[in-house]
């Protein structure tokens, strides 16, 4: 398996040296100073750190800066983020930049790109330094892909050891960080060492645009690989006094498929060698004030969870019935309630809107599809929805206790999420509270009415016979 | 005038006050009127009787449906173990495919190799029930689930049969019986362990739906009334649909109709009552695909013995004929022969029957000869595995070792009769005698009921689910009557005492004995019903009749009940014994609430498929079932197989839908020896 793997990326290697050697950047008067990646491999989402002092040497203004990535990442990429660092080293503060995916027209072997748009352009001569946040998921793979209960998990990483660019790199380093000190193997690319948690790639110097030499780290990450499959929050709102939040998950250990038998009494017995690779339990954070939380699945109650709460956060501790081995799914309900003055408003201009986080509850954990259903009251109007982010929208409508009109529901789709999708988004719509009164009023006339007519029975004699 | 001002007081006013003996306040402090504000008194008083009591219903209700919920607060809202998963299993298949997909379901994931077919070989009776229910609410909009429908079905069962309990005991014995039995059955430990909430099985709702049908039976033979036997006869085809136990029914309705017959209370009533119900119910039954033809051709009966000359001739002898026909034959003969007397002279009738006996005889002994044959060459003699244990108990054991190796199909033990009927067992005897006094249609129905249920419920110790309602039907009865009597005789033993404290006195009692404090008039009910008797024949047709015809009967009534009143003012008992009587009776009352409570929140209401256990250090849960079940349905492939003894078989079969499963099956006997094997037992 080794050998054909290393001829592939040798195969690779020399594709991409020839490439760069072929290709025209059109942006050639754009160059790197300095470049500096830092790589986390810590869990199973990859976050990845890159600093780039960019100079414009050419004569035009240049307004916006490429950033490359291999096809193979660009489908596991999460999020991008990007920053200008403004300032000296004691006042330095970061200007978030807009940061869009550009199609180039010469892109070398499906090399995709995001395009970051500087706030001022850059005029010749000047430079500036781009923080680069970017976080990979389903990009550890298990090796080898079956494990049984007592061995640990072994993962590979690939990568470069180059950072992938259209512009030349003067200077750079990459620094890869493992969770452990074992590492089984890894590809030299020398300069490279290896010390303790950390191996470093570089310094590598006057490297001409797309450079690319694949490198791959073969470690041991006994992390929880916690991937949700599909998680549909539902999250009602009622202008009585509450918002009602319950979430769908179907979680899986993304991790080495579990082979052989589960031997219970050695894993509760030995735990710090028998499944390791395994997770028992997951935090999941709530927000602060909630209450009535429950968390089932299809048969029941699911009895081993804690909830600590205090006035900022609420932490729940949740356990799948069984321990989660590589392979293993399962599924259950969380849900809970949270006061409506705490997320619910008024805007300026009389519209309600929803202040309510859009990722996942649980930490360190991939959502492959999310879906966020926002449940608006009956009667309620005009729905539109503020996503910090690109998300599918469409709206639903749906029958609760009592509905004859039905609620709107706007429905908000997002694939391949991570924690840092965990910020506020906002659903305005109209809303007149005389709709409050609707459902009340008509019980009440129900029962009005059926009281009316055992009246009018009791009163009315139908026999035939005087 | 202070005699006949005491005897207003506590005497009913006829059938409408005897319904609802309960008196306000107001007239109790304003005993000797004017006669014609009396009658204005006495409306009012009905009125807020029939308020109250209608109250107390309600409250019994809730008190049934209550009781039941000590297994969700203590554990959780989950289906029960094994077969009430089952059921569950084939409502949701009913409430997604709907009904004609549930007609013809093969079930082909479970007992693997053969599969099963559901549709015909269910009882519809209870997932149609709850899948209709479901419909309904989700029709209104009420989105709740077919699990929360299905758990709570049980307890809304059991407030509804503690209301056909408490209109079956009306009609016995009046509404003081009514309301007690009623309170009775709402918290009976036997019954509160086949229906607490998520015991989703066909006895949850074929109690109800056999006592509803019994109401009937006795409703329609007081009245005569054609709409209540049709009425009967759907109820019967509900309770076919619901519970194997419909055989029950069709068994002691014709056995009651004989008794009645040979002890020569023929009555076109008893004809009503009967003929509708057999015709109707019986094809109504044949339209169950799991009851099919055996509503005719097989018989879980006592046929052979009780066969009669006319129906073996008619019908073909080569299957045993089904009681119930038979008893339908037997009823024409006599409504016959009663027609025939009318319209003869009593000379040519005494010719008549001379020759149709002598032809009779002669017929009548060759088919029983020729029927012993028949039925001596057959080995089981025509009838079911599980009937013939009825009647003889050890028949399981010796041929059918299956059947007998089933805990619900022993006999019970004495403690079991204390723990599922409790104080009844000694209140039961004393309704069976205030049963005889006097013995009417409707009170023989109920003696007979007790007599055969305390019978099958000393068989097999599931029938003790029968037994209970009688038990509570006869407790109830005997409870009024004591009560009634009792508080009648501290009554009458406050000569002395101005008019007002005597008053209070009965106030107190009436807040101390809610049910019952008021109740003097069901014991007159009976008067009433012997009285009416004699003209019976004029208005046993017109059950409900225009209100003015109502008010006319009840002043009739009232002479005959002030007669019997002062009769009774002879049978007082001394006060002292009196109340140490009544305090003695409440003392057993809340010994049997009590033992009831702690049944119902200790006994019967662990789920099985989850056990908690108290140590020291707070509460265990052991949840391994679920644990495994939960790891089955997630992670097996949808072709894999699975083995499993036969009680988990639902539960399995339930929980991870898409798997071939492989159950043993108790019929046959080499399969469960292949699956013994495999687990290695």
């Amino acid at each position: 398996m080794a050998a054909p793997l290393r001829f592939r990326l040798a195969l690779v290697f020399s594709v991409f040296a020839l490439l760069s050697l072929l290709a025209r950047s059109s942006s050639q008067d754009l160059q790197i100073a300095n470049a500096e990646r830092r790589i986390d491999l810590t869990s199973h989402i990859i976050k990845v750190f890159l600093t780039l002092k960019v100079e414009n040497t050419g004569a035009s203004p240049a307004s916006e800066i490429l950033l490359a990535f291999p096809p193979t990442q660009v489908d596991h990429l999460a999020v991008v983020k990007a920053a200008a660092t403004v300032g000296k080293r004691k006042k330095k503060t970061y200007q978030p930049l807009d940061v869009n995916p550009s199609e180039q027209p010469d892109s070398p072997n499906g090399t995709k790109y995001f395009s970051v748009s500087l706030l001022k352009p850059l005029g010749k001569g000047e430079s500036v330094t781009l923080e680069v946040f970017y976080i990979l998921t389903h990009s550890l793979e298990p090796f080898p892909v079956e494990i049984s209960q007592s061995e640990s998990q072994l993962v590979y990483y690939r990568d470069s050891a180059i950072i992938l660019s259209p512009y030349a790199i003067k200077q750079q380093t990459t620094y890869i960080k493992t969770p452990g000190t074992k590492v089984e193997s890894y590809t030299r690319v020398d300069p490279t060492i290896h010390a303790g948690k950390e191996l470093k790639y570089g310094p590598y110097d006057e490297q001409p645009p797309y450079s690319y030499s694949p490198i791959v780290i073969h470690f041991e990450n006994n992390n929880p690989f916690a991937v949700v499959e599909e998680l549909v929050r539902e999250v009602e709102i009622s202008h009585w006094g509450s918002i009602q939040i319950t979430e769908h998950y179907k979680l899986v250990h993304a991790g080495a498929r579990h082979k052989g038998i589960f031997s219970r009494v050695e894993y509760q017995s030995r735990p710090s060698i028998s499944g390791v690779s395994s997770f028992k339990h997951i935090l999941a954070r709530l927000p602060p004030r909630v209450h009535s939380v429950y968390y089932r699945d299809e048969i029941g109650n699911i009895s081993s969870s804690h909830l600590r709460t205090d006035s900022r956060k609420s932490e729940l501790e949740i356990e799948p019935r069984y321990p989660l081995f590589g392979g293993w799914k399962a599924t259950f309900v969380i849900g809970y309630g949270v006061p409506l003055e705490d997320f619910l408003f008024e805007s300026s201009d009389g519209r309600r809107y929803l202040n309510f986080t859009f990722g996942c509850p649980l930490v360190e954990t991939v959502v492959d599809k999310l879906t966020v259903k926002v449940v608006l009251p009956e009667g309620s109007k005009e729905p539109s929805a503020v996503v910090p982010f690109p998300v599918d929208q469409h709206l639903e409508t749906s029958y609760s206790y009592l509905d004859v009109v039905g609620r709107t529901v706007v429905v908000l789709e997002k694939k391949n999420v991570v924690p840092e999708h965990s910020i506020p988004f906002q659903v305005y719509y109209n809303f007149n509270p005389i709709f409050m009164l609707a459902e009340p009023f008509m019980l009440a006339s129900v029962f009005f009415f059926f009281f009316m007519a055992c009246v009018a029975y009791l009163h009315i004699d139908l026999s035939i016979r005087k | 005038m202070t005699m006949i001002a005491i005897t207003t007081h506590f005497v009913p006013r006829g059938q409408q006050g005897s319904r609802y003996p309960i008196r306000s306040c107001q007239s109790l402090t304003r005993p000797s009127m004017a006669a014609s504000e009396d009658s204005n008194q006495s409306k009012i008083r009905t009125v807020f009787g029939s308020v109250l009591s209608f109250f107390i219903l309600i409250l019994i209700g809730v008190l049934a449906f209550s009781i039941r919920l000590f297994s969700v607060i203590k554990y959780e809202s989950v289906i029960h173990e094994f077969d009430p998963y089952f059921n569950y299993r084939v409502t949701q298949f009913l409430t997604k495919n709907g009904i004609y997909d549930f007609w013809n379901w093969f079930d082909d994931r479970t007992w693997y190799p053969l599969g099963r077919v559901i549709g015909g070989t269910v009882y519809p009776g209870l997932t149609l029930t709850a899948g209709s229910i479901w419909w309904l609410l989700n029709s209104l909009n009420i989105p709740l689930s077919v699990e929360t429908v299905c758990v709570f079905t049980a307890p809304i069962f059991s407030a509804n049969a503690a209301w056909a309990t408490y209109l079956l005991t009306k009609e016995v014995k009046g509404t003081g019986a009514g309301l007690t039995a009623a309170a009775l059955l709402a918290m009976v430990p036997s019954y509160i362990s086949r229906s607490v909430a998520g015991s989703y099985d066909n006895e949850a709702v074929a109690i109800f739906a056999l006592i509803f049908t019994f109401y009937l039976y006795i409703k329609t033979l007081n009245t005569g009334s054609l709409f209540y036997a049709t009425l009967n006869a759907i109820t019967y085809f509900y309770m076919v649909c619901s519970w194997g136990g419909y055989t029950f029914i069709i068994n002691l309705i014709p056995m009651h109709v004989l008794l009645c017959i040979v002890t020569g209370r023929y009555s076109s009533r008893l004809y009503i009552a009967y003929a509708p119900l057999v015709v109707l119910g019986t094809l109504l039954a044949a339209l169950v695909p799991v009851v099919g033809f055996n509503a005719v051709m097989t018989s879980e009966h006592f046929a052979s013995f009780l066969v009669s000359s006319v129906g073996t001739m008619i019908l073909p002898s080569n299957f045993v004929v089904n009681f119930s026909l038979q008893v339908f034959i037997i009823i024409h003969v006599v409504a016959l022969v009663y027609y025939i007397k009318g319209i003869l002279s009593p000379k040519m009738f005494k010719v008549a029957v001379t020759l149709v006996v002598s032809v009779g005889l002669v017929v009548c002994c060759a088919v029983v000869a020729v029927l012993i044959a028949l039925v001596a060459s057959s080995p089981t003699k025509g009838w079911s595995g599980r009937s013939l244990s009825l009647l003889d108990p050890t028949y399981a054991s010796k041929y059918i070792p299956i059947i007998a190796s089933v805990s619900e199909h022993q006999p019970p033990t004495w403690p079991s009769y204390f723990m599922d009927i409790n104080v009844l067992a000694f209140l039961v005897p004393a309704g069976i005698v205030a049963c005889f006094l006097p013995l009417s249609d409707a009170s023989s129905f109920v003696v007979l009921y007790i007599v055969t249920s305390v019978y099958f419920s000393g068989v097999m110790v599931r029938l003790m689910l029968v037994l209970a309602p009688a038990a509570c039907i006869l407790s109830g009865i005997a409870l009024s009557e004591a009560f009634d009597v009792l508080t009648r005789s501290i009554k009458f033993q406050l000569p002395g005492l101005p008019e007002n404290s005597q008053i209070d006195v009965s106030l107190i009692l009436f807040m101390l004995l809610t049910i019952k404090a008021g109740d003097t008039t069901s014991s007159s009910v009976v008067t009433q019903n012997d009285a009416a008797k004699t003209n019976k024949n004029e208005d046993t047709l017109k059950e409900r009749p225009s209100r003015k015809n109502r008010k006319k009967e009840k002043e009739h009534v009232e002479k005959t009940s002030i007669k019997s009143q002062i009769k009774k003012r002879l049978l007082v008992l001394p006060l002292e014994a009196s109340v140490a009587a009544i305090f003695l009776l409440v003392l057993l009352g809340a010994f049997y609430v009590v033992h009831c409570v702690w049944a119902a929140a200790e006994a019967y209401s662990a789920p099985s498929i989850v056990l908690t256990s108290h140590s020291h250090d707070g509460l265990h849960v052991f949840d391994d079932f679920r644990e495994a079940y939960a790891w089955l349905r997630h992670n097996t492939e949808v072709d894999d197989k699975v083995s499993f003894l036969h009680v988990y078989l639902s539960v399995v079969c339930l929980i991870f839908l898409n798997l071939f499963l492989h159950g043993i099956m108790v019929w046959n006997c080499s399969c469960i020896l292949i699956v013994f094997t495999l687990l290695e037992l």
